[in-house]
């Protein structure tokens, strides 16, 4: 394995411009794939935040006794996807209502009576690819006879979840063809490396090599063209992330959310892909233009 | 016709025929070469002296007929035996055919790895092979530098180091000087001693004389004639 290995470095060496370019090339892909990727794992994480908030209100018909109002909240508990059932009174909402208006408080001195409504504040998980259900459930919290009115305000996410979907098929549209561009541009290298080694390959023939003696020193080669050129890629994004996290943490959107790079798991895994990717493009060449 | 015996022969070949294209380049051969047999190939320039040799080692295929190489039928081989079937002999090439980007040792080494050899062993026989033909001090030098001579000799220690059981050698001396090819012929005359079958093509008499064994005569293709010249004899048939 010694002597594929010192082949192969040695050939890489010797076909050094044609190699440069490569690595380059993979590196350019694995940094728009990575970047997509990083994209993707800190959109998700806030659109979890998000989606962890989904609240929607269930204002009560007016008259409802206190014995009642216990079954109406477990009737609510048990429906699908909701994980939290908070009863709010008339005069807490009132309260809070004065709280969060204290310049216009004017307006609550000439009420007579109290007009905001009991409630109950529902929280639920937002389903991962469908936002029709939390729609259905509305609808089915609006059925019980003591409910008067359903509301949930944060429709926009669900628009946004199926904008971010979109956007997510598009990065595995896009990642897909970057893999096979890259592929392809691998294969070329190899090809290019095998013609000038064509000489070199027919002696190896000659005196007896196998397929598999010739064959392996390529592979080792593109290999190490995948690995070098996922390291340089993900370097450059590590680089470009740090610089981007270092002005988010000046300014407004630190308190929002935290920025994190791509985890270890997920890094090696772009790793083996480039591999992967080297290894596929040495593989096509060999078998179109290394026939014996 | 066939004078050999199938335990003794290492190559027989029956009614070979093989073309390019249109052009017939070998008619109708049939011979056998026993092992450790010496045998010149003679005949003038495109008598089909080198396409013989190519069809033992599988760089050509034959049109028509049948060859055996130590039993195995050539027309049977499996691809993936070709490669073991090319380790049973040692080429010598009329154009060298050494790795340019490789230096003396790398080219003569290639056999050995390519055979699995361990790496040990591998330095061992080559610097030994290499002090055999008077190249001990270029083992590092890249085979274009070399001149004509020297790489005929780093031809010849990479057919001979693996120990094949055949030598092919084409025209093994044809540009080296007198002092030159004695050395190569010493060699293949060690390489014979040690129980090869070495096969010379080559259309030099003086060569044959001095050396001595089987000639075959080839002429358009055809094979003419076989006779045993004995060595520094000036025999009729030149």
């Amino acid at each position: 394995m010694t002597l594929f290995f010192r082949r192969a470095i040695e050939d890489i060496l010797k076909n050094r411009f044609v190699n440069i370019v490569t690595i380059i090339t993979i590196s350019l892909s694995i940094l728009i794939v990575s970047t997509f990727i990083l994209f993707f794992i800190n959109t998700s994480e806030i659109m979890n935040v998000w989606k962890k908030g989904v609240r929607v209100m269930a204002y009560l018909k007016p008259g409802i006794g206190t014995s009642k109002l216990a079954d109406i909240k477990q009737s609510l508990k048990v429906m699908p996807g909701v994980f939290e059932v908070r009863f709010i009174s008339k005069q807490e909402a009132l309260q809070t209502l004065k709280a969060q208006m204290k310049r216009q408080s004017s307006l609550f001195e000439s009420l007579s009576k109290n007009p905001l409504p009991d409630a109950f504040e529902i929280r639920i998980l937002a389903p991962e690819n469908n936002w029709e259900k939390i729609e259905s459930l509305a609808v089915q919290i609006e059925s019980l006879d003591q409910i008067e009115e359903v509301e949930y305000g944060q429709k926009w996410l669900g628009r946004i979840i199926h904008f971010f979907n979109l956007f997510r098929l598009a990065g595995y549209a896009l990642c897909g063809i970057f893999f096979i561009a890259t592929v392809f541009i691998v294969a070329n290298t190899i090809r290019l490396v095998i013609y000038s080694r064509s000489e070199e390959v027919e002696i190896m023939r000659l005196v007896g090599a196998t397929d598999k003696f010739i064959k392996i020193p390529f592979y080792i080669q593109s290999i190490i063209q995948g690995a070098l050129g996922a390291f340089i890629g993900l370097a450059v994004l590590f680089v470009s992330f740090l610089v981007l996290n270092a002005s988010v943490k000046q300014g407004y959107f630190s308190s929002l959310f935290q920025i994190r790079f791509i985890p270890p798991a997920v890094l090696l895994s772009v790793i083996g892909c480039s591999m992967l990717i080297g290894w596929l493009g040495c593989y096509l060449s060999l078998k179109q233009y290394l026939k014996i | 016709m066939i004078d050999g015996d199938e335990k003794s022969s290492i190559i027989r070949m029956f009614h070979v025929h093989h073309n390019y294209g249109a052009k017939r380049a070998l008619i109708d051969i049939t011979l056998d070469i026993a092992k450790n047999e010496y045998v010149f190939i003679t005949g003038p320039s495109g008598a089909g002296k080198t396409t013989l040799l190519k069809l033992f080692y599988l760089a050509e295929s034959v049109s028509e007929g049948q060859i055996l190489i130590d039993g195995i039928n050539l027309a049977r081989i499996p691809h993936k035996r070709i490669p073991f079937l090319r380790r049973k002999f040692g080429i010598i090439f009329q154009d060298y055919k050494l790795i340019p980007s490789r230096t003396a040792f790398d080219n003569v080494a290639l056999v050995l790895e390519a055979a699995g050899k361990k790496r040990r062993l591998i330095q061992k026989k080559v610097k030994s092979m290499l002090r055999l033909v008077g190249m001990e001090d270029r083992y590092n030098t890249l085979t274009p530098s070399l001149s004509g001579g020297e790489q005929q000799r780093v031809a010849v220690a990479r057919a001979v180091v693996g120990d094949p059981k055949i030598i092919l050698a084409d025209e093994p001396t044809g540009s080296l000087d007198a002092d030159s090819a004695g050395v190569i012929m010493d060699l293949l005359r060690g390489v014979h001693i040690r129980g090869a079958t070495v096969i010379i093509a080559t259309h030099d008499k003086d060569l044959i004389r001095k050396t001595g064994g089987r000639v075959l005569f080839l002429k358009q293709g055809r094979l003419e004639g076989s006779a045993f010249v004995e060595k520094q004899h000036d025999d009729a048939i030149f």
